[in-house]
């Protein structure tokens, strides 16, 4: 296990490392950072005198050994555009983005994996309609969409919870919702796929013969082998929950690492986007890795591999 | 047992909070509180390092220039200091107000002043705009409460810069913290202070009860503001209709009509406007737009009337000069291309283009129908027009290099109400200048440099009629905005996009 753990763990930083580095060089692909930070009415002048401020007029190599020799330091540097030092800027908006990503995390697994089962027990049954159905929407519905009607239903008609914003947790109602549900229909579908295939298993068989109870069959022999998919699905689902969730950000105002990125991008605040991609691609691989040890225990045919 | 109790036990809560929750406590008039929101992050609140407009107008709440220009009147009043004058063509005197004090209990003298303002005009502070500071050598004490100015070059928009857009710091505080201070922990002597911030995401005011007596900004009526970044125009129609938010802005003309029944919807004009500038020297290149004719069959060609009727609605108009008539010196007595599509066609014939030509179009912080209606227009003429879209960063870098024969976009004049603001950068002779007209170069440089209001007026009227004459720009429009505002709120807009809070109230 050890071994399997140091490969991981090595493959695990080239990766952020690497994607640190190309991530740095496309930021100056797609316009000169120098134009951007001096603003639409910045004029030629100005925008000289911001190169060589902040070290833009360097060769871009350098200029990244000298940001990740910093970085490694503990040193983000300070936002371009805030003023201020990264850190605390992207502790403020991370915190907020685990919370909602892992509360919709949760909330998707404890709805989809339950259905999952269900809908296997009886394939084409009426469960497995339903939940097929309410996947097939979860795929279909744009997310901004159900956000609005959300908000307006819930946040306008009936004013229940905040309509946007996290100063008070229900604002996190909404939010975490509408996430979950786009996770929800991969999740299930996995589930329901593994848990039909397995059934039909010879050792499911022998279980049952032996008189298991059918709790105990679905839950301890069917779903520890169903299960292994799941598990690295889940990973890069929580992921994308963690970044990708800009749309929903967007919707619901709430200030998550996902906007902070976008927005970042957009106004070449180099120094946050470059810390902000390496700690999401250190989420990344970490969550990869878990998954694999996860699988590497679950099953310990994988633990050679 | 006990985690299923526990479990169930949150379950209940969340009911209940589901049951309980009320609107959260914000609505505006009962608590005195303007909850304002913005669509865009506000910027690092040390004004001199700004460029977003909504950074601006909380740094405007928090603190004070020596001067402050009343919109509405014209006039410049005085701020910060209580008189001025100007010693000789190069030195301007002020006499300070005594008995203003900072919101960190400091008072304010001639130091703040000097230390301020020398600490921002180095290179090395990075101040955003050198425009704003490149005219000041240096900055003198002549006593407590009176300070001299000397001028690096004679500037016309000295004045215009002083009212409220060069705001003093306090000295000490500043000398401690620097630029990143102020931007963790802002202080003025402005109408309001910050009293908490999340940076770009919410910030907290509260009226500065100690804001000096006689301030052209006066004593604020509404006693807390709460301004919010809210980047998606839906949520914060959501808001506004569920009386949580009382002001935002720029609100599309077709959701402002939808609105208008359930809030009150404020429209007005502002300084910034939209024109096709067109590139003449080319930098070694030969584009269509080289060709007198050309650029006037363009500007016979787009029907710009219609276009202003369809897309920007409100108070814009058709601009005929390179500049807003807002502003000081913008003459309306130049010439005027008609929408006439024949005689574009008949211009386009006469420069060699019987058979019509092949025009690239970039265009920037525009909305993609009015390019796609000026494309279209053209082609009608026989301009086979290529549209490109791009962020504005990418578009005006390849305009300095004489990459663009056209590029569609606009210009705000960083607010002001002065036409130095506009067309010394786009035909003086600097970066963005692809006609490099002589005559129209020293037209300006003239006007610029000088402190003579009639002599200014002569010679920018002179210019813009030569830059309309020789159809160096397709000037289009000037914008408009959409407030969205609570019903129980009093708010003027003014054509500088600076919103005043310190002049709402409550109805």
């Amino acid at each position: 296990m050890l071994p399997f753990l140091a490969r991981r763990l090595i493959v695990a930083a080239l990766v952020a490392l690497a994607v640190s580095a190309v991530a740095f060089g496309l930021m100056f692909v797609s316009g000169d950072p120098a134009v951007v930070l001096a603003g639409q009415a910045g004029r030629a002048q100005d925008v000289e005198l911001i190169r060589h401020a902040y070290g833009l007029d360097r060769p871009i190599p350098l200029q990244f050994l000298s940001w990740i020799g910093n970085a490694f330091a503990g040193n983000f540097g300070t936002s371009l555009y805030f003023n201020l030092p990264v850190a605390p800027i992207i502790a403020e908006r991370l915190s907020v983005t685990l919370v909602l990503g892992s509360a919709a995390f949760l909330l998707a697994l404890v709805v989809a994996v339950p259905l999952g089962i269900l809908a296997s027990l009886k394939p084409g049954g009426t469960i497995d309609r339903i939940a097929l159905m309410l996947a097939v929407l979860g795929q279909a519905i744009p997310s901004f969409w159900l956000g609005l009607i959300l908000i307006v239903v819930f946040g306008v008609w009936y004013g229940l919870v905040p309509i946007s914003g996290t100063e008070s947790w229900q604002g996190y109602i909404l939010p975490v919702v509408v996430l979950s549900y786009y996770a929800m229909p991969a999740l299930m579908r996995l589930t329901r796929a593994g848990m039909i295939d397995v059934l039909t298993a010879d050792y499911i068989r022998t279980a049952r013969a032996k008189g298991a109870s059918q709790p105990r069959v679905l839950l301890v022999h069917a779903l520890r082998n169903a299960v292994l998919p799941l598990v690295s699905l889940a990973a890069v689902q929580f992921g994308l929950m963690l970044s990708g969730s800009i749309v929903i950000e967007s919707v619901f105002a709430i200030n998550g690492l996902g906007r902070l990125a976008w927005e970042s991008l957009l106004r070449s605040d180099l120094p946050v986007v470059q810390a902000i991609i390496l700690i999401l691609s250190l989420i990344y691989v970490t969550l990869t890795t878990v998954a694999d040890l996860i699988n590497a225990w679950l099953d310990p045919r994988l633990r050679s591999a | 047992m006990k985690i299923l109790g526990t479990t169930a036990l949150a379950g209940a809560l969340l009911a209940a909070s589901f049951a309980l929750a009320p609107a959260p406590a914000m609505a505006g008039k009962a608590d005195d509180t303007l909850n304002a929101a913005f669509a865009l992050e506000p910027e690092a609140l040390d004004t001199y390092k700004i460029a977003g407009r909504e950074g601006l107008i909380l740094a405007r709440h928090i603190y004070d220039g020596l001067l402050y220009k009343d919109l509405d009147t014209g006039e410049i009043k005085p701020a910060l200091a209580k008189a001025w004058r100007f010693v000789d063509p190069m030195t301007m005197e002020f006499d300070l107000r005594e008995g203003v004090t900072f919101h960190n209990g400091a008072k304010f003298t001639a130091d703040d002043v000097v230390y301020t303002l020398t600490t921002v005009l180095d290179p090395a502070y990075g101040t955003r705009f050198r425009i704003a500071v490149d005219w000041i050598d240096k900055v003198e004490k002549v006593s407590d409460f009176q300070v001299r100015i000397k001028m690096a070059k004679p500037f016309a928009g000295a004045v215009e810069m002083l009212a409220d857009a060069l705001p003093i710091y306090p000295a000490a505080y500043f000398k401690e913290v620097g630029s990143a201070g102020m931007a963790a922990k802002p202080i003025g002597t402005g109408p309001y202070k910050l009293t908490e911030m999340t940076p770009g995401i919410r910030y907290a005011f509260e009226r500065f009860d100690g804001h000096y007596a006689g301030s052209p900004k006066g004593k604020p009526a509404i006693g807390k503001i709460v301004v919010r970044t809210i980047p998606e125009l839906n949520t914060q129609f959501a808001e506004l209709m569920a009386g949580k938010l009382d002001w935002t802005w720029r609100i599309p003309p077709d959701q402002a009509a939808r609105l208008a029944s359930r809030v009150q919807i404020v429209n007005g004009p502002i300084m910034r406007i939209s024109y096709v500038g067109m590139t003449v020297t080319g930098k070694g290149k030969d584009y269509p737009t080289k060709n007198l004719k050309v650029r006037q069959a363009i500007n016979h060609a787009v029907n710009r009337e219609a276009i202003v009727k369809a897309f920007a609605g409100g108070a814009s108009q058709v601009l005929n000069s390179a500049c807003n008539p807002k502003q000081f010196g913008c003459a309306q007595d130049v010439t005027k291309y008609a929408y006439d599509p024949a005689k574009a066609k008949a211009l386009l014939t006469e420069a060699g283009f019987a058979n019509g030509l092949d025009l690239e179009m970039v265009f920037a912080a525009m909305p993609r129908p009015v390019a796609e209606a000026i494309a279209n227009d053209l082609g009608k003429v026989g301009i086979r027009t290529t549209l490109n879209e791009q962020q504005y960063a990418a578009g005006v870098q390849k305009w300095r290099a004489g990459e663009l024969p056209a590029f569609f976009t606009n210009w705000g004049s960083y607010g002001t109400g002065d036409v130095a603001f506009i067309i010394s950068n786009f035909f003086g002779g600097g970066a963005d200048d692809l006609v490099q007209d002589k005559d129209v170069m020293e037209l300006v440089n003239a006007a610029d440099t000088s402190q003579d209001r009639a002599l200014r007026e002569a010679n920018y009227s002179k210019a813009l009629k030569k830059i309309a004459d020789q159809a160096y720009w397709l000037p289009m429009y000037d914008f408009n905005i959409n407030y969205g505002l609570s019903k129980d709120l009093t708010f003027k807009p003014h054509p500088d996009e600076f919103a005043r809070w310190w002049l709402s109230s409550w109805k």
